[in-house]
C-alpha cells in the first residue's frame, strides 16, 4: 500500500503510456513527466506568491491580501489575470527580437534545471550520471537571458541592473559550485540520485544528511547563502532594487513578458531550493527512520517548501545591501571560507570514522569561521573627507 | 560575531509573524472600507469654502477678492467676481464669487489658500474618499460643491474652528459697536445743533477703515 503510495506518479505514468503502441511509449512518457513539471512548478510559484505575501505582511504586522477568495487564496488567479489583460510594451529603441527572447529564455533555461532533480524514489525525469554539472550549467545561463533583457531594453536603468546581476550572479556562482563540490568529493558521484542514495541511511533512526555533518552544515550555509544571491532574492535584489533602479532588468517589461521574468525568478529559487535538499537535506529521503513509510515525493516537496519559507522569512528580515559590501561579501569571505570547507571535507573524507574527524573539522570550521569573519568583514572607517581646493 | 545580527533579526520577525495572529493589537492596519481610523484633526486634503447660516449661496464669506487665486503655486483656482455686491456676515455691501472653481487634479494641497484668505472663507477638507469616473469634470469642482457649512467646519477641525469662531465674534462685535456708535452719533447729530456734527462722525469712521 504505502510502496505503491510512494511510486503512484510513477504507476500512473506507466498505466497511461500503456494505452499507447510500443514504439511510441519512450516517447509518450518523458513527454507527460514534462507535461507535470511545466505545470506543478508554476502552480506552486502561484501558491508561494499568495504565501509569500500574507507572511510578508504578517512579519510586517499586516494582514496581507485576504479578498479575493477565502483568506485571499485567489489572489494570484486576480494576478495572473491583471498580468495577461495589460499592455505588452516593447520601447521604439529596443532591440525586439532580443527583448523578446529573454524572458523566454529564462524560464527554458531554469526548466531545464529540473530535468535531473530527483523529486521522489525514482522519480527523475532524466537520471543523468552528470547531473550536478547540468544543473548548474542551466543554472548559469540565466544570466545570459538577464544581460539579454537588460541591454536589449535600452535603458539605463535596466543596463544598471544587468550589469550588477551580471557581476553578482557570476561572483557567487563560484562559492555556489565550491560549496556544491565538497558533496561531490564524499558521494565520488556527479548524480543526484546517487547523492541522495548515499544520504539515505540511518543510525539509530537518524539519517546521514550531510547537514548533520561539520562540513555539510558549513556547506549548507554557505550555499544558502550563494544561492539566495545567485536567484536574486532579498538581501541580495540589487539588480532589481526598485528604490534605485525602478525595476532593474526587468524595468521595459510590461504584461505577460513580465510576468514571465516574474515566473522565471520564483521557478529558479525552486530549482535551486530543490538542489540544496538533494545536496545537503538528504533529497526525498525521511528525516526519522520510522516516517519512511511516507511517500518519498512528500518529504521533497515539504522540504522545498520549508526552504521557500527561510527564503521569505530571510526577505522579511533583511535590508538590501550596498553594491561594494555584496562583493567584499562574496570574495573576502564566502569563497575563501568554501574552499577552507573543500579541505575540511577532504580531511573528514581521510580521517575516517570515529571521533577524531569530528573534532578537528568542527575546530578548523568555527576557528576560521571566527577569524575570517573578524579579518575580512572588517569595518573599515574611513576619517571625514577632506577637500583640497584648487589654488 | 558575524550573523549575531542576522539571528537576532530572524527572531524579531518570527516574533512579530507568530504575534500578529495571537494579538489583535499588533496589527498596525485597519481593513479599510469596514474598519477605519479615526480622522486626524489636522490632516488635510483639498480646500472647501465656508458658508454662515443655512443659505449656502448668502451666506458665503468669500467676497471674491481673489488673493488664493494669485497665491495659488500650481494655478488651480478660477474665480470671477460679481458685478453687483451684496451684504456680507457684517452688514457690510461686498463682492461675491460668481464663478469659484477649484481643479482637484491640479492642487497640490498646499494649504496657501488658507493662510492667505483675509475672510477665513477657505479651509483645507479631510475628506479624502475624491474618487470619479470622469477625470476632467468629476474632478472640477464648483463653488456649490465646494460651500460647507461653518458646522462641518467647527466638526473637522474643531480646535482651529474655535479660534476662527472667537476672531469672527470679536470682529462682529467691533462692528456692530461701530455701527451702534455711528448710529449714536447720527442720532446725537439729529439732536445737536448741526454745526457740531460733522467732527463725531469722523472720528467713529476712523478706527473701522484700519480692519
Amino acid at each position: 500500500m504505502f510502496e505503491q503510495l510512494d511510486q503512484i506518479f510513477v504507476l500512473l505514468n506507466h498505466w497511461l503510456v500503456g494505452f499507447l503502441p510500443l514504439a511510441l511509449r519512450p516517447y509518450a512518457s518523458v513527454l507527460i513527466s514534462v507535461v507535470v513539471i511545466i505545470g506543478l512548478f508554476p502552480a506552486l510559484f502561484a501558491l508561494t506568491t499568495v504565501l509569500e505575501r500574507k507572511g510578508l505582511g504578517r512579519i510586517q504586522n499586516r494582514i496581507g491580501p485576504n479578498r479575493t477568495g477565502p483568506f485571499g487564496i485567489l489572489q494570484p488567479i486576480a494576478d495572473g489575470i491583471k498580468s495577461l489583460t495589460k499592455e505588452d510594451i516593447v520601447p521604439s529603441s529596443a532591440d525586439g527580437a532580443v527583448h523578446f527572447l529573454a524572458p523566454v529564455v529564462l524560464v527554458v533555461a531554469v526548466f531545464m534545471g529540473f530535468a535531473v532533480l530527483p523529486m521522489g524514489r525514482n522519480m527523475t525525469l532524466v537520471p543523468m550520471d552528470a547531473g550536478l554539472l547540468f544543473f548548474f550549467a542551466m543554472g548559469a545561463s540565466t544570466e545570459l537571458s538577464v544581460f539579454m533583457a537588460g541591454w536589449s531594453s535600452r535603458n539605463k536603468y535596466s543596463l544598471l541592473g544587468a550589469m550588477r546581476a551580471v557581476a553578482q550572479m557570476i561572483s557567487y556562482e563560484v562559492p555556489l559550485l565550491m560549496s556544491s563540490v565538497a558533496v561531490v568529493m564524499i558521494t565520488g558521484s556527479l548524480s543526484l540520485g546517487k547523492i541522495v542514495e548515499a544520504q539515505n541511511h540511518y543510525t539509530w533512526g537518524f539519517p546521514h544528511w550531510y547537514i548533520f555533518t561539520p562540513w555539510g552544515f558549513a556547506g549548507f550555509v554557505m550555499y544558502a547563502i550563494a544561492a539566495t544571491a545567485e536567484t536574486n532574492r532579498s538581501p541580495f535584489d540589487l539588480p532589481e532594487g526598485e528604490s534605485e533602479l525602478v525595476a532593474g532588468y526587468h524595468t521595459e517589461y510590461s504584461g505577460f513578458k513580465f510576468a514571465l521574468f516574474f515566473l522565471g525568478e520564483y521557478l529558479a529559487m525552486f530549482s535551486i531550493s530543490g538542489l540544496g535538499t538533494t545536496l545537503f537535506l538528504g533529497g526525498w529521503s525521511a528525516p526519522f527512520e520510522f516516517l519512511s513509510f511516507i511517500p518519498s515525493w512528500i518529504w521533497f516537496f515539504s522540504k522545498l517548501m520549508m526552504s521557500i519559507c527561510v527564503f521569505i522569512w530571510v526577505r522579511g528580515t533583511l535590508p538590501r545591501l550596498r553594491q561594494d559590501q555584496l562583493m567584499n561579501f562574496a570574495w573576502k569571505f564566502v569563497l575563501p571560507y568554501t574552499m577552507l570547507n573543500l579541505l575540511v571535507t577532504a580531511l573528514w573524507r581521510f580521517l575516517g570514522p570515529g571521533w577524531q574527524q569530528w573534532v578537528y573539522c568542527s575546530a578548523i570550521l568555527i576557528v576560521a569561521y571566527v577569524v575570517m569573519a573578524r579579518v575580512g568583514m572588517r569595518r573599515e572607517h574611513f576619517g571625514p573627507r577632506k577637500y583640497r581646493y584648487a589654488e | 560575531m558575524l550573523g549575531e545580527g542576522i539571528l537576532k533579526g530572524l527572531a524579531e520577525t518570527a516574533k512579530n509573524f507568530a504575534g500578529s495572529f495571537v494579538s489583535a493589537e499588533r496589527l498596525t492596519t485597519v481593513e479599510y472600507p469596514e474598519d477605519r481610523i479615526a480622522p486626524i484633526e489636522a490632516a488635510r486634503v483639498f480646500p472647501i469654502l465656508i458658508y454662515d447660516g443655512l443659505d449656502w449661496e448668502a451666506g458665503m464669506r468669500c467676497v471674491a477678492c481673489q488673493i488664493c487665486e494669485k497665491e495659488c503655486p500650481p494655478k488651480c483656482i478660477f474665480i470671477e467676481k460679481s458685478k453687483d455686491k451684496k451684504a456680507d456676515a457684517l452688514g457690510k455691501p461686498q463682492f461675491y464669487p460668481a464663478q469659484f472653481d477649484i481643479d482637484i487634479s491640479v492642487c497640490m494641497s498646499c494649504q496657501i489658500c488658507v493662510e492667505v484668505c483675509p475672510f477665513e472663507a477657505i479651509k483645507m477638507d479631510t475628506d479624502f474618499e475624491l474618487a470619479t469616473e470622469d477625470r476632467f469634470e468629476g474632478l472640477l469642482m464648483d463653488r456649490r460643491q465646494l460651500a460647507r457649512p461653518n458646522a462641518y467646519y467647527q466638526q473637522i477641525h474643531p480646535t482651529e474652528a474655535a479660534v476662527v469662531d472667537a476672531h469672527l465674534a470679536a470682529e462682529k462685535a467691533k462692528a456692530d459697536a461701530k455701527a451702534k456708535a455711528t448710529a449714536d452719533a447720527a442720532a446725537a447729530k439729529a439732536a445737536a445743533p448741526s454745526a457740531t456734527a460733522p467732527k463725531p462722525a469722523d472720528t467713529a469712521q476712523k478706527p473701522g477703515e484700519g480692519d
